[in-house]
């Protein structure tokens, strides 16, 4: 039953792989100038991808196999408060690689009990606050225009953060 | 480059002692692990098609164009919205900023558009809806959005 699924799972994904080819075929055909350009950072980002992707869904296994909810309740939950805050922003700010490979870990984060400031924290902060990006930015953009970004940005992500979880409890 | 490998490598050492520590548990968590990968890779491929697609109708010269020269309330407005529908890896986005930069642009514009450009995301948005729900997903962006021009708009008062 499992190897059915996991076959149907592998065929559909080959299926999706030729579409994609005939795309980016097509894409070259009418585009010849252009696409060049976009292949290129399609690679960047498939080499970001490749590079994070895999290592990101063991350490999303082990966590959903060694992480009792109640750990993540207790630390990222309703009641975790500031220390709660602090730790989903340093948890955005270590990875690399674009921001929706972020976007599963924080599906989980919420299915698990985290609070939806907390996870929209840790989006913002992966989004555009991630350390290793800001080295990159210092160079190409100065330090004071860095600072001001990173501090302004900081203040924002909290703003929304909580912004978001109010309108998300407007529901009730 | 060297955050992967140092991720790569905590993994590596994680899973290695979950193994020591049970190989039952370490199996389940690989076995989670596959099906989720084979779950989102589509949605991983999708996206960076998309993102293909859509820098060939707006590639990074077209970008340049728009993003440079006079700065008004309209081409602040403009590259956030450009910053909305693009994503370009940070590796390609702050040198192209930096020449923008150079060439005369304004901090206000430039901060728009990076700020956009990592935290809004169109071409995202299935996989965040999916995860996220559709609130979460509606009001994150939009504020988003919306910060990205007060940051703009403040940047280009300190600046």
């Amino acid at each position: 039953m499992k190897t059915q699924k996991l076959s149907i799972s592998i065929k559909k994904l080959v299926v999706f792989l030729v579409i994609t080819a005939i795309i980016l075929y097509l894409l070259r055909i009418f585009f010849p100038a252009r696409s060049d350009m976009s292949f290129e950072i399609m690679r960047e980002y498939s080499i970001e991808v490749i590079a994070i992707f895999p290592p990101v869904l063991v350490l999303m296994g082990l966590a959903d196999v060694w992480i009792p909810r109640e750990k993540i309740k207790k630390y990222l939950g309703q009641e975790s408060g500031l220390k709660g805050v602090l730790l989903s922003m340093f948890m955005g700010t270590l990875p690399t690689g674009p921001m929706f490979i972020a976007f599963p870990i924080a599906g989980e984060m919420l299915k698990k009990g985290a609070r939806v400031a907390n996870v929209v924290v840790f989006l913002g902060a992966w989004a555009s606050l991630k350390m290793p990006q800001i080295g990159v930015e210092i160079q190409f953009l100065g330090l004071q225009f860095s600072i001001y970004r990173v501090v302004l940005t900081f203040i924002a992500v909290l703003f929304i953060a909580f912004i978001t979880e109010k309108m998300h409890q407007e529901v009730k | 480059m060297t955050v992967a490998l140092i991720i790569n490598t905590i993994t590596l050492v994680l899973l290695i002692y979950s193994f020591t520590k049970s190989t039952g548990r370490t199996g389940k968590s690989l076995k989670i692990a596959l099906t989720k990968g084979l779950n989102l890779a589509p949605w991983m491929i999708g996206i960076i098609v998309l993102i293909g697609v859509i820098l060939s109708f707006v590639p990074p010269p077209v970008i340049e164009q728009y993003l440079g020269g006079e700065m008004t309330i309209y081409q602040v407005g403009a590259a956030a919205l450009i910053g909305t529908i693009s994503m370009i890896p940070n590796l390609v986005a702050m040198p192209l900023a930096g020449s923008l930069i150079e060439s005369g642009a304004s901090f206000t514009t430039i901060a728009a558009f990076l700020t956009t450009l990592t935290m809004v995301g169109v071409v995202t948005l299935p996989l965040e809806l999916k995860e996220m729900g559709k609130k979460i997903t509606f009001w994150r962006n939009f504020l988003a959005f919306f910060f990205a021009v007060v940051i703009a708009l403040a940047i280009g008062i300190l600046m």
